[in-house]
């Protein structure tokens, strides 16, 4: 029964090959000359200063939570998408609840403002 | 078994050890997360070749995806990529050690001694197809019905947490009163002024 | 599906939809009025008290066997609800003067007392499992529900932290069942266990593991350690009602699965059992003796509690088994309305910023305030269990029900901790009357109903308490 995947590991297998030759002839055919201006982090043509890396805004992390908290209802909806034929209109209803509750939380979100960027 | 699906599951098993031990000695944290999702992948991987398909795109979409970007973030947002102090204490160290000791003598003696006194009761042989998306949703929407409901109840209630939790009211309270008089400058934002390095 | 279904759980569904609905509303209510919030909630667990009241208890299951209505889970039910109502009561006046007035307080406590009642309707281990979650991911909320506080945000942490480790245990307990059974339908576990075709190592596993998740949830010995700290950083009318509501719940589940699930494990689980009882009965009544922060005190004084209803958990399994879980819903009842009325009395003293919660603030209080200091008084008394009062009733029945098991060990550290706990709850009265200072609290109607109302029924209850337990006896499980 593991066959049936075998395509799937054969698309990930050129994928990753596509990958390692794109890599490969850059690596073989470029020229390389570096020089110190060269290898330093380009800004824009200015002189990088100050550090690389930058706090990220805490504000992100709202997004994440509500971001996984929507994706599970959608691994829900995938398992209905493959039965929609065979449950029919009471599977219909029972997911418009689950929707519908979720929708509230949508409805929430919108109103408090979490989904607004100041 | 043969030799085909040892190679598999062997092959399977040594990306997931290698991966997680990278996630626990990576000394850069970004890295650490990257070895993650390897691992992750890996494992939803393993449940594929055991038949759970819909647990392997649940831990892709949930664990090695949303999840992982929410680690991400929180690594970025705290500046904490790299771990500089060693954190871990002496006895610690020993600690964990013991730990793994006794898990590991644990499965040794598991594996020489299985099938001598402990009966596995018979569990009834399961279709070939039962974790499948399709077969389900068809107990999702059938014997599992309340239970599929309540856990919208549950996700409501951590949305809920999620925004009053994090939300800060100050602002909205800045914000409405610019709303009444239109202020020139916006907010400078405290977190980005202070240089982490 | 049929209406039936929808009938079995209906206080369930009225508190959920009422909740669903309070958040709606608090979406479009302005600020300044959130107390519309808890009207509509006080209405809706009304309701909810209402149906668990008029409901009949069936011996069917419903939803495919996933949860049953009989007369045990309509009573929890009744009790939740109850609950409920009075903790809406605490927080309205409380968060009105913390300036913390919010519509998420009451949709997240409706949403937990739903998971509470659910746990007692509770027929499928995923039922379990759910319906402790239900109930506890917004208590979690709840109990750094003042943000800005650093104590509070401790609470939440910890609570989450701990309450996650515990929800593990819960679900390694569930896969050993079900690896044990092939089941995890409470039906399917019985008939499995009876026909002979379950492996009990895999059993026991999980059902040790099951208690442990759940000894968490009433904060047994040596799985306690969350208590104080989030019982002193939550919110009081939180902590109120999470001491009286919540326990009960988690006594809920290990009460159902033990009588129903693991009647085989009796013997094995039983020394376990009393283990716990013991330790939880001496552990928290000596810490509770050098507590000075009320909160703290009133934290280890509930741990020690369930220490107490463990021993009725351990009779469970015995020939007494009927009168052990009446004994122990009578008392789960008892400790309800004499720690409410209790919060009540710290939510009326509690000052802005967490002030006003040592034992010192309470010095002269009961003087300046007598009504209130006679309530603190009759539900410390209750507390220690001093005749005439309710928890006097609850004790007896409790130890009653241990000797007639053969518990005499348990019986005896009972009464021996009880008595020690006469030293730290009546230190409470004392400063109240015989110190002086300058304590002030607040004179608000509800915490005052809240107050003498429980005084009241701590009292008058305790004239009638065989009517009572004949109540309690009827709340009889389902066994499949």
């Amino acid at each position: 029964m593991l066959q049936e995947y075998l395509p799937l590991l054969i698309i990930f297998l050129i994928a990753l090959l596509v990958g390692i030759i794109a890599m490969l002839l850059g690596y073989l055919f470029g020229p390389k000359r570096p020089t110190r201006r060269k290898s330093a982090p380009y800004e824009s043509g200015m002189v990088p200063y100050g550090p690389g890396r930058r706090r990220m805004s805490v504000r992100f992390y709202l997004i994440a939570v509500l971001f996984i908290l929507f994706d599970i209802e959608v691994i829900f909806v995938i398992s209905w998408a493959t039965v929609v034929r065979q449950v029919g209109v009471p599977g219909l209803i029972a997911m418009a609840i689950f929707l519908g509750l979720l929708e509230v939380a949508h409805l929430y979100a919108w109103k408090k403002g979490a989904l607004e960027w100041e | 078994m043969s030799i085909g699906v040892m190679l598999v599951y062997g092959l399977l098993g040594l990306i997931v050890v290698i991966t997680a031990l990278g996630m626990l000695t990576s000394r850069n944290a970004v890295y650490s997360a990257l070895f993650l999702v390897l691992n992750f992948a890996t494992v939803a991987v393993l449940y594929m070749t055991l038949g759970a398909p819909f647990i392997a795109l649940a831990q892709v979409s949930v664990y090695a995806g949303a999840i992982m970007v929410l680690f991400l973030f929180v690594i970025m947002l705290l500046g904490a990529e790299h771990i500089t102090q060693r954190s871990t204490g002496r006895g610690h160290r020993v600690l964990s050690v013991l730990v793994a000791v006794a898990l590991l003598a644990e499965a040794v003696i598991y594996i020489l001694f299985r099938g001598a006194g402990v009966e596995m009761a018979a569990l009834p042989s399961l279709p070939p197809d039962f974790a499948s998306p399709a077969a389900i949703g068809q107990l999702l929407f059938s014997q599992f019905l309340l239970p599929f409901e309540i856990t919208a109840v549950i996700l409501l209630s951590a949305v809920i947490g999620a925004i009053y939790l994090t939300r800060r009211e100050r602002q909205a309270a800045a914000r409405t009163a610019a709303a009444e008089q239109p202020a020139e400058k916006p907010v400078e934002e405290p977190a980005e002024k202070t240089p982490i390095y | 599906m049929s209406i039936n279904d929808f009938l079995a759980i209906l206080p369930v569904l009225v508190v959920l939809v009422t909740g669903v609905l309070v958040m709606v509303a608090d979406v479009f209510l302005p600020e300044g009025r959130k107390g519309i919030a808890a009207l509509l909630s006080g209405l809706g667990l009304a309701a909810g008290l209402g149906a668990a009241l008029a409901a009949v208890p069936s011996t069917g299951t419903a939803f495919a066997g996933m949860v049953v209505a009989d007369g045990f889970s309509l009573f929890l039910d009744a009790l939740f609800a109850a609950v409920g109502l009075v903790g809406i009561g605490l927080a309205y006046d409380y968060f009105k003067r913390m300036r913390l007035q919010r519509g998420e307080y009451y949709t997240l406590l409706l949403f937990s007392i739903g998971g509470m009642m659910l746990m007692g309707h509770a027929n499928d281990l995923v039922m379990f499992f759910l319906a402790l979650e239900l109930l506890s991911i917004p208590l979690y909320i709840l109990s750094g529900f003042f943000r800005a506080r650093l104590a509070s945000q401790e609470a939440a942490l910890k609570y989450f932290l701990l309450g996650a480790f515990s929800s593990g245990f819960v679900l390694y307990g569930i896969a050993m069942v079900f690896g044990g059974t092939a089941s995890i339908n409470l039906e399917g576990i019985v008939a499995a266990v009876r026909d002979g075709s379950a492996n009990l190592t895999f059993l026991l596993v999980g059902a040790a593991l099951l208690v442990v998740g759940f000894a968490f949830k009433v904060s047994a010995v040596p799985f306690h350690a969350w208590t104080p700290d989030v019982y002193e950083g939550a919110p009081s009318p939180l902590t109120g009602f999470m001491s009286s509501a919540t326990k009960a719940a988690g006594f809920a589940a290990l009460i159902r699965l033990l009588l129903v699930v693991f009647p085989a494990l009796g013997e094995n689980l039983a020394p376990v059992v009393s283990g716990l009882a013991a330790l939880t009965m001496i552990a928290g009544n000596l810490i509770a003796l050098v507590q000075t922060n009320i909160k703290r005190l009133l934290a280890y004084s509930s741990i020690a509690h369930a220490g107490y209803l463990l021993i009725g958990l351990v009779a469970v399994n015995s020939s007494a088994a009927g009168d052990a879980v009446a004994a122990m819903l009578f008392y789960l009842v008892g400790y309800a309305i004499a720690n409410l009325g209790a919060w009540s009395v710290v939510v009326a003293a509690e000052q802005a910023e967490g002030r006003g919660l040592e034992l010192e603030d309470y010095s002269g209080l009961g003087r300046k305030y007598p009504w209130l200091g006679v309530a603190m008084l009759v539900f410390m008394l209750s507390f220690i269990g001093v005749p005439l009062t309710l928890g006097f009733w609850g004790k007896l029945y409790l130890f009653r029900v241990a000797l007639e098991s053969g518990l005499f060990g348990l019986a005896v550290i009972g009464i021996a901790a009880s008595l020690v706990s006469a030293y730290y709850y009546l230190r409470v009265v004392v400063y109240m009357f015989f110190r002086d200072g300058e304590g002030v609290a607040r004179r608000d109607v509800w915490l005052n109903l809240i107050a003498i109302g429980s005084a009241a029924a701590v009292v008058l209850m305790a004239l009638v308490p065989g009517d009572l337990l004949q109540v309690a006896a009827q709340a009889v499980l389902r066994v499949p």
